[in-house]
């Protein structure tokens, strides 16, 4: 569970658009769903973060409406070859993290 | 002839009532909690409509799992930069969606993510640009299988 998985390209030119997808494995429980008569406890995902060499890229504030297996893409272009971090973080402070890297010519 | 006027009359009638479905997405009355919701993300600052796009299908067969596209007109340069998308679904148990934040190195002021919608409902996307202004816009989804409880 929870394995975070990254799709993007592994060079690019300098200033060329590339898409960035990421997805992770979570359940999102609510806490307001009912299983069997109880009440499902809540785990969730509140916050995702893409650093780009430690700078903030792209960052998001899950509340209940997203789906389980949270997905997101955007759109980001680099100057220079650049050390990607993607972060998630349960509400409890639990983190899961992958790392990526760009070359770009 | 009496069959061609009553076509032209037919087309003309199913024109207006596609133009008065969309003009409804926007209009709706949005319940308090919701306008709680995004005074608190968002601001006081006027919504203009324009200049943003929000891709949600017409009709959502799983509520657990609606794909949603936001796309801000923006060149992601200067002043002409979107700063955060925030979205809201207006009868969902809790109103907010999601928020996002969008930094400098992005190429283009565009999410997609998949979210969950409890039952049919009108969808609102709001903008911040770095010049402080705020763009909205909505759309109405129809959902067959409520997501809240999957």
């Amino acid at each position: 569970m929870s394995t975070p998985r990254i799709r993007m390209p592994a060079s690019a030119k300098a200033g060329e658009p590339i898409e960035i997808r990421t997805l992770i494995d979570h359940p999102m429980e609510t806490g307001l769903r009912q299983q069997n008569g109880q009440t499902v406890p809540r785990k969730m995902i509140v916050r995702f973060e893409a650093l780009a060499d430690g700078e903030m890229l792209f960052a998001a504030d899950f509340r209940n409406g997203t789906s389980a297996n949270p997905y997101l893409a955007f759109m980001a272009r680099f100057e220079k070859t650049t050390a990607l971090t993607f972060v998630w973080r349960e509400e409890d402070g639990r983190e899961y993290r992958a790392t990526q890297r760009i070359s770009v010519s | 002839m009496s069959a061609i006027l009553i076509d032209r009359r037919l087309a003309i009638g199913g024109l207006l009532w596609l133009v008065a479905l969309k003009g409804a997405a926007a209009n709706e009355a949005i319940p308090a909690e919701v306008t709680a919701a995004i005074r608190e993300k968002v601001g006081a600052a006027e919504a203009s409509e324009g200049g943003i796009t929000l891709k949600v299908p017409e009709t959502a067969e799983n509520g657990a799992f609606v794909p949603v596209t936001v796309t801000v007109h923006s060149a992601m340069r200067g002043e002409d930069r979107c700063t955060a998308i925030h979205l809201f679904a207006t009868r969902n148990p809790t109103p907010g969606v999601a928020s996002y934040q969008l930094g400098a190195g992005l190429a283009r002021a565009e999410v997609s993510a998949r979210i969950r919608l409890a039952e049919g409902q009108v969808l609102l996307a709001y903008a911040r640009m770095a010049d402080g202004s705020v763009r909205r816009a909505a759309a109405r989804v129809a959902v067959s299988t409520g997501g809240c409880l999957t």
